[in-house]
């Protein structure tokens, strides 16, 4: 898979002073869906901002296909569309001339055909000649989704689509979301809501104190989220694992005192009783015994915690 | 040039002012027509003649200027600060549109603006004195050029204002006593010596006089003056703007 966008220790210092990214270096590959996790203030919309020329860089690059984003902002700037996190809509104008003006701003001719496409898709054919002060706070979010679609971008930047939005529009949002990756677009969207990495990314990015902590697949992230592990805690303490237990692939822990096993969560058969029967028949003694998970969870808030430990 | 991306930003622009096309459109009349009763026959009437000009038909070029400045300065500065303000502005950061586009769509329209009320004051004043134009393309020139560089004007100010009281404050401190001291009402060589002297420095007496010599043939400074002062003041104006856009002053923090 080719990267579609290639940012290269990017960094940004605000006015004051303030460190907001710490050298991020990141590739966005074609087609996919990238979620990017994090607490507030972490530096995610910094970082959307600025590979959207919102913000200038203090230090590093961004690659847009291909394109530099400083000295060819023109076509680097073509291929992007923006979702911003606040929303911002001029009061008074009509949802399809502010569409249009988005299409128009972007360079492209007028084409009435694809504004009512993107205007359906998005369930807002209906009210294309209200005001947008007349729309609901749901509406208005997907006017702005409008607005990034009208110029037909092939990367697509959401920040926090789905904040303040309920359920049944979230998973509308996923579907669209789902939509536009089947149409070719790239899109990357921010959110603090760990099930919708979960439900709609192809990879998943940890940002913290404005350092990129982990990129990972999201697959290979559920796997290690599948994996199960239990503890089995013995009363006397072992120095070698015993002989009938060999073919378990166990771990022995806490001075021999305790035997820890792995397990996938989603295998048709764990293992356990026949482990637990063996164990007994090896003629070991159980004290205690506990199962842990890793979720993705907890692995972000893991990462979130090193990295506030680091900066302290 | 991205010409589409000009004529969307001078199109939306231009559809705010049509939301309030009356409205535009009554206040310079009505404006217009309450100078003309204080100045022009209240206080006009006992002026008689200005260089052999009836006082009403005098104090036409000043009164359009008067107007041009400000409705061209408040219109580009509200453009381009409304946007900042409720947040809009990213798209325009984020299109591939460079500066001089973004400033061609906004002042184009802004300017735009301003030349209607300006002709619209300029027909009003039509039913009230007798009006001679003895150099129509000058007279165009100079208002074209007027709406284009006081737009400019009121764009920088917009991006520099940081609230609503500054984006009003500047045309009222600032350009009104500029433009009622630059010889709107009264010609230069009205003045006590001295005062003609420091009247000098105001640059829109310079504005005023060309423009006023458009109309009568008369003029307080040299024409050649009028013109060299317009046109700096207008790429002086374009200068700043090319540097905001360069470093991102008060747009990319
Ligand atoms: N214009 C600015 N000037 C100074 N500091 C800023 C500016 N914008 C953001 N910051 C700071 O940069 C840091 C990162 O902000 P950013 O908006 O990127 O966070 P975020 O990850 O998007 O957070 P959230 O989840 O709350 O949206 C924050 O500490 C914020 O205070
Ligand atoms: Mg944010």
């Amino acid at each position: 898979m080719s990267d579609i966008v290639e940012i290269r220790d990017l960094r940004k210092t605000y006015a004051g002073g303030f460190e907001a990214l710490k050298g991020v270096t990141l590739n966005i590959h074609e087609g996919e869906i990238l979620a990017l996790l994090g607490p507030n203030g972490a530096g995610k919309t910094t970082l959307i901002s600025t590979v959207c020329g919102i913000t200038q860089a203090s230090g590093g690059s961004v690659h847009v296909g291909g394109f530099d984003i400083l000295e060819e902002f023109r076509a680097a700037r073509s291929m992007i569309g923006l979702v911003p996190q606040e929303i911002a809509l001029e009061p008074f104008e009509k949802v399809i001339s502010t569409v249009r003006f988005s299409r128009g701003l972007f360079g492209k001719p007028r084409d009435d055909a694809r504004i009512e496409a993107i205007l359906k898709k998005l369930s807002l054919w209906d009210k294309r000649d209200n005001q947008l002060k007349e729309l609901s706070g749901g509406m208005k979010r997907r006017v702005l989704i409008a607005k990034a679609l009208a110029h037909d971008p092939r990367v697509l930047f959401l920040d926090e689509p789905t904040a303040g939005v309920d359920v049944e529009l979230r998973r509308d949002m996923w579907e669209t979301v789902a939509e536009l990756k089947a149409d070719g677009v790239t899109i990357i969207l921010t959110t603090h809501y760990i099930e919708e990495a979960e439900a709609i990314a192809d990879r998943v990015g940890v940002i913290a104190k404005g350092e990129l902590m982990l990129v990972e697949d999201k697959d290979d992230l559920m796997r290690q989220m599948g994996k199960k592990q239990i503890e089995v805690q013995l009363s006397e303490p072992l120095t070698a694992i015993p002989e009938a237990l060999a073919s378990y692939a166990l771990e022995l822990r806490g001075d021999g005192c305790a035997l820890v096993y792995s397990y996938d969560t989603r295998a048709e058969r764990t293992g356990i009783t026949t482990l637990l029967n063996d164990v007994a028949a090896a003629g070991l003694v159980l004290r205690d015994m506990q199962t842990r998970q890793t979720s993705l969870e907890e692995i972000f808030v893991d990462l979130v915690a090193a990295a506030e430990g680091d900066a302290a | 040039m991205n010409f589409t991306a000009i004529m969307a930003i001078y199109k939306f622009e231009m559809a705010r002012f049509f939301r309030t096309l009356m409205q535009s459109f009554l206040s310079p009349v009505l404006s217009t027509s309450l100078y003309f009763v204080v100045f022009g026959a209240a206080i006009g009437s006992r002026i008689d003649e200005v260089e052999g000009v009836s006082y009403g038909a005098f104090i036409v070029p000043g009164l359009i200027m008067l107007s041009v400045m400000t409705q061209a300065i408040s219109n580009a500065s509200f453009g381009i600060y409304f946007p900042k303000f409720i947040g809009t502005i990213y798209e325009l950061l984020s299109a591939p549109v460079n500066f001089l586009e973004i400033v061609c769509g906004y002042v184009g329209a802004a300017a735009t603006k301003a030349l209607f009320i300006g002709l619209v004051i300029l027909v009003t004043a039509h039913f009230f004195v007798d009006l001679e134009i003895q150099h129509p393309l000058a007279m165009l020139a100079f208002l074209v050029l007027t709406c284009l560089s006081f737009a400019l004007l009121g764009f920088i100010l917009g991006i520099w204002a940081g609230n609503f009281e500054q984006l009003q404050l500047v045309p009222l401190m600032i350009v009104t006593p500029l433009v009622f001291l630059g010889g709107s009402f009264y010609s230069i060589s009205m003045l006590p010596p001295v005062w003609q002297t420091v009247t000098l420095f105001n640059p829109v007496v310079y504005l005023i006089s060309g423009f006023r010599w458009s109309f009568y043939g008369m003029a307080d400074v040299p024409i050649g003056l009028s013109l060299l002062a317009i046109g700096g003041f207008t790429l002086a104006c374009l200068a700043v703007i090319w540097w905001i856009f360069r470093t991102g002053w008060r747009i990319r923090n």
